[in-house]
């Protein structure tokens, strides 16, 4: 031999996509974790073959399942995802979507694919995301020890169907394939296996063409792989082909369940994300058309750099509890404040309890949820009993009634009674209570700019005859703050001459 | 079987390879075996007789190892 050795060269031999050593526990770092047998080493030493003769290592992300398959990243050398048990397609559109230039190969077995993750595929598929995906089918849950998988052969005995799969009790096999092929939007769908010589070589062929279709932005591409699991099935890896070849495929025939590749428009796509400032012209929250058009003309002030407004504002259904929230965050937004909002309420449109949260902050918002606020709008007695032991001290409650129940009082925070039903009523409406009390806050804290509130009315108050209410409502509630904050025993009824 | 006549040859790397056999199997002019030594981890790992590789590349093909089998290919001169 030694003297032949010069004219021999390699023709098949290790893949360069995959990893010169895999970052393995211990130090068979040179092996795969795979059984001996196991049809996954084959599909994966056919996938590497496939990425590098159509030269896409450096765009191919492989999305890895949980499943025997779970450390695909260990061996190929592409970008590598691994994902949460059945969402491989899931992840592997938002990857695609993100990234049209990858190309993404979803590789999952079929515990993940055909069981916890069927809705992920069907809808993949049914989107015809440009994505490939590869289903390795043993039938059977491998790495968890045999259960019975939903593609498990009828009359198969696993440790979940000890007596064999009984159609009645247990279902029949669930046909991938089939069961896509049902789908327009799939562009290429085939049922290959590793039962032979000529099989694997057909499956080469057809993972090839998986890729290809990608390359090509043709469309959802999905290759079915019946594949040896010789350890849970019980048998050497010989037998365990010829039961593939044999067996299995009388459940599962081989065949191209759909071919489009010829046919099918490419498609490239195109990440459409619109410029920041095109936001409010879509949004259609353009200049208002209002009568009083000058006030959008108004710089948003300096906001306080210190700001961090946590506020809970709670009633029952029908108290203005969001809209009150609303008008506070669009307020904060237009003097200049990062702002958040966030309703929480029953089923009922009226009568039920609801809250919401709202932040105003000088710097951007981690979170929406106020679990600690420093001002409460509580709008009935349940809303001020079920928050104030969440204040913090020092906090401010507005309440609406005209006086503070004697046990809620001697907390740690300031709460002033602000009857807002009663104003609203003398006003003429109940219904603007809540800008009553919105008034009553502004007065009381100064936390806003009077020209961001008039912006925030201007934005979402659209009936003119509203607009006059809610201005008397604000004022009213201003007037409130002024009353309770005098000397009680000489009530006050001056109006704040900065309202004009 | 003249070796210098062979169009191919095979090697195997021992401590890749799990015994699987299924290059054994699978091998058109049968010219592979397992060993009946035990490499490092305990296989009885497959082995070239030594001639008669046609080069055609499936033992290659049906390993699910990595780098379990290379398989060469005699250079027309």
């Amino acid at each position: 031999m030694a003297s032949d050795a010069p004219a021999m060269a390699v023709i098949h031999g290790r893949s360069p996509i995959f990893y010169r050593r895999f970052d393995r526990k211990d130090d068979d770092q040179h092996q795969t974790h795979y059984c001996p047998g196991c049809g996954h080493g084959i599909v994966t030493k056919l996938l590497a073959e496939a990425i590098d003769t159509l030269g896409i290592q450096d765009r191919t992300i492989l999305v890895s399942p949980v499943g025997c398959s779970v450390f695909g990243y260990e061996y190929l050398d592409v970008g590598n995802i691994q994902v949460a048990h059945g969402r491989g397609p899931a992840v592997a559109t938002a990857v695609k979507r993100s990234r049209p230039d990858s190309i993404v190969v979803s590789y999952q077995g079929d515990g993940d694919l055909a069981a916890i993750g069927t809705a992920e595929i069907v809808h993949a598929a049914n989107r015809g995301e440009i994505v490939s995906v590869i289903f390795v089918n043993n039938a059977i849950y491998g790495m968890t020890g045999g259960q019975m998988a939903p593609t498990t052969l009828l009359r198969e005995k696993t440790t979940t169907t000890p007596l064999g799969r009984d159609p009645a009790v247990h279902g029949y096999p669930l046909k991938v394939c089939e069961l896509l092929a049902t789908l327009d939007a799939p562009v290429f769908l085939e049922r290959v296996a590793l039962g032979s010589n000529k099989q694997i070589m057909a499956t080469g062929r057809a993972l090839r063409r998986a890729l290809e279709n990608q390359v090509h932005g043709l469309g959802f591409s999905l290759v079915e792989v019946l594949s040896p699991c010789p350890t849970i099935w019980g048998l050497d890896p010989a037998e365990a082909q010829t039961f593939v070849r044999e067996t299995m495929t009388r459940t599962f025939p081989l065949g191209n369940f759909r071919d489009r590749s010829a046919s099918a428009v490419p498609r490239r796509l195109a990440v459409t994300v619109p410029d920041l400032g095109e936001l409010p012209r879509i949004l259609g929250l353009g200049p208002a058309s209002g009568a009083d058009g000058a006030s959008d003309t108004v710089v948003p002030a300096s906001p306080v750099p210190t700001a961090d407004h946590r506020i809970v504002v709670a009633g029952f259904g029908g108290q203005g509890v969001l809209l009150l929230g609303e008008f506070l965050a669009e307020a904060g937004l237009s003097a200049g404040y990062h702002v958040s909002w966030l309703p929480s309420y029953g089923p009922q449109m009226r009568s039920g309890t609801s809250n919401c949260h709202v932040r105003i902050s000088a710097v951007p918002i981690d979170s929406p949820v106020v679990s600690r606020p420093n001002v409460l709008i509580a709008l009935n007695e349940p809303s001020l009993r079920k928050f104030l032991l969440s204040m913090e001290p020092g906090g401010l409650v507005l309440y609406n009634a005209d006086r503070v129940p004697v046990d809620c009082a001697g907390n740690d925070v300031r709460i002033t009674p602000i009857a807002s039903t009663a104003i609203a009523d003398r006003l003429g409406s109940a219904k603007v209570g809540n800008m009553v009390m919105l008034g009553a806050l502004l007065e009381a804290t100064g936390m806003l700019p009077d020209g961001a509130l008039d912006r925030a009315l201007h934005r979402l108050v659209t009936q003119e005859s509203w607009y006059e209410l809610d201005r008397a409502a604000l004022q009213a509630g201003r007037a409130a703050v002024h009353r309770m904050t005098a000397a009680p025993a000489e009530p006050s009824l001056a109006r704040d001459p900065a309202m004009g | 079987m003249d070796v210098a006549r062979d169009r191919g040859a095979v090697a195997i790397d021992r401590d890749e390879c799990k015994g699987c056999g299924l290059c054994v199997e699978a091998c058109p002019p049968r010219v592979l075996r397992l060993s009946a030594e035990l490499n490092r981890y305990g296989y009885h790992p497959a082995e070239y007789l030594g001639s008669g590789c046609t080069a055609c590349g499936i033992c290659y093909y049906v390993c699910p190892e990595p780098g379990g089998i290379t398989v060469l290919r005699r250079q027309v001169a």
